[in-house]
């Protein structure tokens, strides 16, 4: 599998670590009760098809990228860098 | 005071040359990495103070005696000379000069020798001379440069300066022994 970062081009997939999905740009608010934090820290939907993903390309420029990935197929469908992302 | 010895991270090592191919430690001077500030403009003032052009993602600019590399998301290396200080307004200057080891690989077999070790494309079409990388040199994280038709700078960390020399050894034989 390779990954297209947009700072350094099309990469071998050796090169990223792996986040997981892409739920660390959506964290709630200290105070947004025990239901919200629970669904942060555990609770994935693990289906099939587009997932949004953190991957850090540690082996390249460092960045963070947010890979939209089919996991079905591994078809990439879009990365930006995670701080492109608009909070 | 106890007078210290300073050794460069191979221990000054002669040349090595195996098959066609050589390796060779490089003294680069001073090392200071440059992370621009956001939204800073740094591009004329480090031109202005460093006479080299300010390095695109994936590129280098300058000579073997002053270079700018291009070190990851946000940061340039400078090697060579001493960084003028009046950047310090536009970026965050960090000593490295002891933190990396380099070497320059060269000669005919060179890409060869790379293509065991570095999962990219080096081949003179794609890589040419001033393109640089951040990838990996067999299992460790390194900066792969092309500083001339046939030859490469290669850095690590210092403290992978031994296992950078085993693994580059192990390549330059194993091309040559297949000729």
């Amino acid at each position: 599998m390779r990954l297209p970062c947009p700072i350094c081009g099309e990469r071998d997939r050796r090169e990223f670590y792996y986040q997981g999905a892409a739920v660390m740009l959506e964290r709630p608010a200290p105070d947004a009760g025990e239901d919200a934090w629970d669904e942060y820290l555990h609770l994935r939907d693990n289906s099939p098809g587009d997932l949004d993903e953190l991957w850090s390309h540690d082996a390249g420029c460092g960045a963070w990228l947010k890979v939209t990935r089919n996991v079905s197929t591994h078809e990439i469908r879009s990365v930006i860098l995670a701080r492109e992302v608009r909070q | 005071m106890t007078e210290l010895i300073a050794k460069t991270p191979l221990d000054d090592m002669a040349p090595l040359t195996i098959g066609a191919c050589r390796l060779a430690e490089v003294d680069l001077g001073i090392l200071t990495s440059i992370a621009p500030y956001a939204a800073s403009k740094i591009a004329a003032p480090f031109k202005a103070a460093h006479g080299m052009a300010w390095p695109a993602p994936n590129r280098a600019t300058g000579k073997a005696d002053g270079r700018a590399i291009w070190f990851g998301r946000d940061m340039v290396l400078l090697a060579g000379p001493k960084p003028d200080p009046t950047l310090t307004k536009h970026a965050a200057l960090t000593d490295q000069s002891d933190a990396w080891a380099a070497v320059t690989l060269s000669g005919a077999d060179v890409e060869d020798v790379l293509a065991r070790l570095v999962p990219l494309d080096l081949s003179p079409g794609q890589f040419k001379r001033g393109h640089t990388a951040r990838s990996q040199i067999q299992h460790m994280t390194g900066s792969i440069t092309r500083v001339g038709t046939d030859a490469f700078l290669l850095m690590v960390f210092r403290s992978m300066a031994g296992t950078l020399l085993h693994d580059l050894e192990r390549a330059m034989a194993s091309v040559a022994v297949r000729g």
